[in-house]
């Protein structure tokens, strides 16, 4: 057994770590490891610099203009990225919809698509659940209906991250009624400027604002907008879902939040000593880093085994519910350790006042913002119940 | 043994509940908690006009109640509203004050006691008094910027003395909280200020552990709504064709929310009971790790247990499980509380 990476790896590891540390600028950086950004502009400008350098769709075939990146190194980009504070990148068009494009879309979708996916014309967002449908996604609702060429969508889309910034929208959308709820669902992309689309916020415990609801009245879509056939929608979103999977475990946030973490318990005091030398404090600190080493491997696990063309089971799920799990805890040392700091809504009026250390005064909003991460994407509850449906089954 | 409350105190509670559910429907009390003053003076004198403050201190001041089950009454109700109004404070006043009588007719007092380096242990506090003017800087004073008056502790002769001060005469910049309510940075700078004990840590440590258990209570108001807000969307909320209150993975889950809330009610209980006896400072370090580890545990799994929903500012589950989590971050969080019983312990207690 060996667990280092291989010369080759090692060698795109210090690549990305020399181009990430030239290419990312500092305002960018700055406003990931203080919580506050990133911006539109932010992920927008660093999508730019990625796709100068051919790395945005690193996964990406090169027939399509990317890099043929494996597992290995697109998880070596991104925990080089995530502990350089680097945006991630937005992953519905790059990851989720590129993919799908690949696979199921015409020539015509993908030469037309996939190149403004890349240089940044569209910027896609994910049009899945609904208020009705979360967990139970294959009970959608909003209707499509044939009319000559067009579809006339009507019904509403939640939870959509980032639709604010978004031109475009990937729908699943029920074009049939009788039958298994799975087998009536089609895949369809919709301008959001089409007449009839109506964008609203939805503001989030912490005060942000991340996701929208979308709601469609009588909007005329062409039917070449189809991607697959129609009512095939659920084996491309089961596909798709499969793409949604990569980085899972979110280990390059969770290593760059220990790191800050230990580094914060060193400056702030607790009964006259850092907080770093409280036994209760460091007995948390020092537990989840035993959990965060261990989860390292099981994901290094799972992407050999992927590198190497295995086919993956329960892992993903399993990263999913452990990698959410210590983010989360993460996210409440980091909040805990702030003490009555961690209380003031953040603002930038109250950065001179500098109430907690520098980079640190969204601790808490983080960690209520960051209890999404345990729902979305299919949450841990479901993803239990996946594996305890491979388990029980023999 | 009898566990039912006092006829006064249910009125009390009763008197309040009608009072804030009226008063503080959460639009409301999402509208004035989150924007300045971050409270709101009207209702302020409308609950001074309740007689709300004469609740929190004793009969031999003039009040009508003072005792720790009367603290636990009145906080477990502005716990259930949600209520952001800067009550704690006087609550700490009211041991701390001889003439208890301004208090009582409403005029505001705040306890600047936290510093940065120095969050909840009075050892380590460093503003300063030398011939009666101090000097220094108080963190995250909750209510400070509606305070009219500020009673301040600082070293003086090697002591931790406390002093009183109209809170204009210090340099305040005021802020909201991330769960709701006022606080604020308190600067002094060769401020003047009147000594009311010069040595006053004991009486401060029992002012912090009342507020403490006013916390816990505020809590268990707090994580009674929670849990009929979990019950009431479990068993309406559809998925798969059921309600997810049909999954044995919730259930469970549910169950073992209620059972600890039972739990947070009992220490609380147990807690009040003590008060002025000299159990008391143990009871109440026992029920605040408790109150704070059962606080988050309520908190997150509510959230978890409604999906999304549970993470939007619309849904007014979200600024209760905010201020489930933060009560943690005032008087002490559950680490501290339980280092001061493992002290204890260690002391042959
Ligand atoms: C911040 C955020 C961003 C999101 N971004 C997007 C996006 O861009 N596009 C998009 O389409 N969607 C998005 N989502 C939606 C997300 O996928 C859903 O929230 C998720 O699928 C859960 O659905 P729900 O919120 O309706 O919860 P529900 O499905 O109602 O679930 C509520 C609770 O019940 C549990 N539960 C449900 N069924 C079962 C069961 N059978 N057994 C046990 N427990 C069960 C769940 O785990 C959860 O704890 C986002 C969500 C969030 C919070």
């Amino acid at each position: 057994m060996d667990l280092s990476f291989s010369p080759q790896e090692l060698a795109f590891q210090a690549e990305v770590r020399a181009f990430i540390s030239k290419a990312l600028p500092k305002d960018i950086a700055a406003r990931v490891a203080d919580g506050s950004g990133p911006t539109r502009d932010d992920m927008h400008n660093w999508h730019a610099i990625l796709n100068d350098k051919g790395w945005l769709g690193g996964t990406w075939p090169a027939a399509h203009g990317g890099c043929d990146w494996g597992p290995i190194k697109l998880h070596i980009f991104e925990e080089e990225s995530a502990l350089a504070n680097a945006p991630r990148i937005v992953p519905f068009g790059l990851k989720m919809l590129a993919p799908v494009l690949m696979k199921f879309g015409s020539a015509a979708q993908q030469s037309e698509l996939l190149p403004r996916i890349l240089d940044g014309r569209d910027w896609w967002c994910q049009g899945y659940s609904e208020p009705g449908a979360g967990s139970d996604l294959a009970s959608l609702k909003t209707r499509a209906e044939r009319d000559g060429d067009h579809y006339i969508v009507n019904g509403q889309k939640t939870w959509t991250t980032y639709g604010q910034y978004a031109n475009r929208i990937f729908c699943l959308v029920r074009t049939r009624s009788d039958g298994k709820p799975q087998a009536g669902i089609s895949f369809l992309l919709i301008d959001l400027d089409t007449p009839g689309v109506e964008m609203r916020p939805i503001r989030l415990i912490e005060g942000g604002f991340e996701v929208n609801e979308v709601f469609f009245t009588d909007v005329r879509v062409p039917v070449a907008n189809l991607v697959g056939a129609e009512n095939d929608g659920w084996t491309i979103a089961k596909y798709l879902l499969g793409h949604e999977r990569t980085n899972i475990a979110g280990t390059g946030f969770s290593v760059q939040a220990l790191a800050q973490i230990k580094a914060l318990a060193r400056t702030v005091k607790r009964n006259g000593k850092p907080l770093i030398e409280n036994p209760l404090f460091a007995a948390r600190l020092a537990e989840t880093e035993a959990e965060l080493e261990a989860m390292k491997i099981t994901n290094l696990r799972m992407l050999s085994k992927a590198a190497a063309g295995g086919q993956l089971g329960a892992e993903p799920s399993m990263l999913k519910i452990k990698g959410t799990v210590i983010r989360q805890s993460l996210n409440d040392l980091a909040r805990r350790a702030l003490g009555p700091a961690a209380a003031p809504f953040p603002s930038e009026d109250l950065d001179n006042l500098a109430i907690t250390p520098p980079n640190h005064s969204h601790n808490a909003a983080d960690y209520f913002n960051n209890r999404k991460i345990s729902i979305y994407g299919g949450s841990n509850e479901i993803q239990r119940n996946i594996l305890a449906k491979g388990m029980m089954t023999r | 043994m009898n566990f039912e409350q006092s006829d006064d105190r249910r009125m009390l509670s009763e008197t309040l509940r009608r009072y804030l559910a009226d008063s503080y429907e959460i639009s409301h009390r999402n509208a004035v908690a989150y924007d300045a003053p971050f409270h709101d003076p009207t209702k302020w004198a409308e609950l001074t006009e309740l007689g709300l403050f004469y609740a929190l201190v004793s009969e031999d001041r003039g009040g009508m109640g003072g005792h720790g089950f009367d603290i636990v009454t009145v906080f477990e109700e502005l716990g259930r509203a949600l209520c952001p109004e800067p009550v704690l404070g006087q609550l700490m006043a009211a041991s701390l004050l001889t003439d208890a009588d301004p208090l009582m007719a409403g005029t505001r007092y705040t306890l600047a006691i936290g510093e940065s380096d120095a969050p909840y242990d009075l050892q380590d506090i460093t503003t300063s008094c030398v011939n009666g003017r101090l000097t220094g800087r108080k963190s995250v004073v909750y209510g400070a910027p509606a305070a009219e008056i500020l009673l301040v502790a600082a070293r003086q002769n090697g002591k931790i003395a406390l002093f009183e001060m109209p809170a204009e005469n210090a340099e305040i910049t005021g802020y909201g909280m991330i769960d709701g309510g006022p606080a604020g940075e308190v600067f002094f700078d060769d401020t003047p200020a009147t000594l009311l004990l010069e040595d006053a840590e004991n009486a401060l440590q029992n002012a912090m552990d009342r507020g403490a258990l006013a916390l816990c209570a505020e809590a268990l108001g707090a994580m009674e709504v929670v849990q009929d807000t979990l019950v009431d969307y479990l068993t309406t909320r559809k998925q798969f064709g059921q309600p997810l209150g049909a999954f044995q993975a919730l259930q469970h889950r549910a169950i073992d929310v209620a059972i600890e809330i039972e739990q947070a009610r009992s220490i609380v209980i147990l807690a009040a009971s003590a008060d002025g006896t000299e159990a008391f400072a143990k009871r109440a370090a026992q029920a605040k790790h408790l109150v704070g580890k059962i606080a988050r545990l309520v908190a997150e799994e509510a959230i978890q247990m409604h999906g999304g929903i549970g993470i939007t500012w619309e849904y007014p589950l979200s600024h209760y499980a905010k201020r489930l989590v933060m009560i943690d971050h005032q008087l002490g969080d559950t680490d501290w509380h339980l280092e001061r019983l493992m002290k204890g312990l260690a002391g042959g207690s």
